[in-house]
């Protein structure tokens, strides 16, 4: 049974990378899109470019894991192929989870390669390597979790990308990206404080600048926690909808 | 010979929603499929024939009632069924993104099929539903004709014992229809064990051992299209041809409740010094015994459809 599981969750998410993610457009978009918005702010405030290569990588992670992620379900809903995966000898949550590992692999691939540029510029020194790693997959985790859950709990790929953009827009301004959380109004910090977007920014933060593990491990703690349960409302939704 | 499906008491109510009541969509239908055959299941649009395969291959929750698949239960081991079935639904649903190859290959690696088996395997499959020309065509550009012989051949690409095939032949021109008729009546000589709905009649009664026939849930005839049709006799009806001493031929029609016998006596005996050329029983079509049972003409349902009686269906 975990064996059937394990090897669907692992095909459904390689036919997902090969049929929807690895495409032209999904890899410019999610390298381009937080390259755009973070160079405009760099031009207008030069001399914390630095600063926001934490904010750039998890705004990459944020749009490459959630973007297709948070409409593959519901086109595939539409077109009755998700059906096909329903009738396979699978759980629900592995049928999920394979979604998840397919919208995780897309966004560390283009994570990959926005780090590689930005420590190339910026130079490597004083990297936590473990802590980076541990911040980008549970990001990932968390991010493609979310947008599972969108694509659960529309019927429409229109109404999927607005839910999206009305969850991580907000999320890009108040998630610590370009200002740390800090400097913003208390109020603000509340909700802050509610987003996954903040966590993987401080995580990602502690981990570029060799911080302690200290507070990053509350960090990492708290994405896996928006994990679990964004997965765990995407099975149940899912489950309610098959009905 | 055993019964690979055995349904008890199934039962499926979706509950009321804003603007709609509880809907009973399948009310305590009980039957057994045996293996090897091919099972008809008829009826009207909103009869309940998908629910209740959306039942049996475990995409629904029965509401009531219970069923073994393959010796498994239902409710219990619904993973198990899965590995023993395969399912063609009404809409062709492979990857339009993925090769007509991709496509097989992908659904043998969902059902555990050993690497080294998936590229003889799926040749093979394409060879039989001459798709191998098209291998390395995206299923997108398919033709409707070919993405449901590829969908078939999904769904076969584990060797199934049972399979489920939801109006396999709605919507195709004659010759793709014919194909796939010929292809059911192959899995059965193979031994597979075919549960089938359709809207074409005739379509049924070549291809189906025994049939069932649902209405507003609930199965309300279930025989082989022979019993169907007897069940259905209430007269016999003889069809004598006669000449008149001009060469002039004349058709008649008789109906008589007291047996063939009585019933070619009386038409002999109405040839009045005519030559008699032919005298014809005849029995009732699976058609008359639909619009018996259901009180729908058979071309209200292709119309219900979007069907077009005679497209699809054209022999074979």
């Amino acid at each position: 049974m975990l064996a059937d599981d394990l090897r669907c969750m692992f095909y459904i998410a390689l036919k997902d990378l090969r049929a929807y993610y690895f495409k032209p457009p999904n890899i410019s978009w999610g390298i381009l899109f937080p390259f755009a918005f973070v160079l405009a702010f760099a031009i207008r405030n030069p001399g914390e470019t630095r600063d926001l290569v934490p904010g750039l990588l998890g705004l990459t992670i944020l749009f490459g894991t959630s973007s297709m992620e948070a409409i593959v379900i519901v086109f595939e809903r539409r077109l009755g192929s998700l059906e096909r995966l329903m009738l396979a000898p699978v759980s629900l949550p592995a049928l999920l989870g394979g979604k998840l590992l397919g919208g995780m692999a897309f966004g560390l691939t283009v994570t990959s390669v926005v780090l590689a540029v930005t420590l190339a510029v910026f130079g490597a020194g004083g990297v936590n390597w473990l802590l980076l790693v541990l911040a980008l997959l549970l990001a990932a985790a968390a991010f493609s979790a979310l947008g599972a859950f969108v694509s659960v709990a529309v019927r429409e790929v229109f109404e999927a990308q607005t839910l999206a953009n009305l969850i991580r827009f907000p999320m890009m301004f108040l998630g610590g990206v370009f200002v740390p959380l800090a400097a913003m109004p208390p109020a603000l910090q509340v909700i802050a404080r509610l987003l996954p977007l903040t966590y993987s920014v401080e995580a990602l933060r502690a981990a570029l600048s060799g911080g302690s593990w200290g507070s990053a491990m509350a960090d990492l703690a708290v994405l896996a926690m928006f994990a679990v349960v964004l997965f765990a409302l995407a099975v149940r939704v899912l489950a309610q909808r098959s009905e | 010979m055993n019964d690979v499906i055995q349904a008890a008491g199934l039962t499926k109510i979706y509950p009321a929603g804003k603007d709609r009541p509880p809907l009973r969509a399948v009310d305590g239908i009980d039957f057994a499929v045996r293996q090897g055959e091919v099972f008809g299941f008829l009826g009207p649009n909103g009869a309940g024939k998908t629910t209740t395969i959306r039942m049996l291959t475990g995409l629904t929750r029965p509401t009531s009632g219970s069923a073994r698949i393959m010796g498994f239960d239902l409710a219990a081991e619904a993973t198990q069924i899965k590995k023993h079935i395969g399912v063609v639904p009404e809409t062709s649903n492979l990857y339009d993104e993925l090769t007509a190859l991709d496509n097989l290959v992908f659904s043998m690696q969902l059902y555990g099929v050993p690497r080294r088996e998936r590229a003889a395997r799926a040749e093979a499959l394409l060879e039989r539903f001459r798709l191998s020309e098209k291998r390395d065509t995206l299923f997108a550009k398919l033709s409707r004709g070919m993405k449901r012989a590829l969908t078939i051949a999904a769904a076969l690409a584990h060797h199934p014992p049972l399979v489920f095939l939801d109006e396999p032949t709605t919507g195709l021109d004659v010759m793709s229809a014919r194909g796939l008729r010929q292809m059911i009546a192959g899995l059965r000589d193979e031994g597979v064990t075919v549960f089938l709905t359709t809207h074409y009649l005739e379509e049924a009664e070549r291809l189906c051992d025994r049939m069932a026939v649902i209405v507003k849930g609930r199965i309300v005839a279930l025989d082989t299209p022979g019993g169907l049709k007897a069940g259905a006799q209430e007269k016999t009806v003889v069809e004598v041809i006669l000449e008149d001493a001009d060469g002039r031929q004349e058709k008649r029609r008789l109906e008589c409740s007291d047996g063939v016998e009585a019933a070619v006596q009386r038409a002999l005996a109405e040839a009045a010094g005519k030559r008699v050329l032919a005298v014809n029983t005849l029995g009732p079509s699976l058609e008359d015994v639909f619009v018996r049972l259901t009180g729908l003409s058979a071309e209200v349902m292709l119309a219900e459809k979007g069907g077009k009686r005679g497209g699809g269906y054209a022999g074979g």
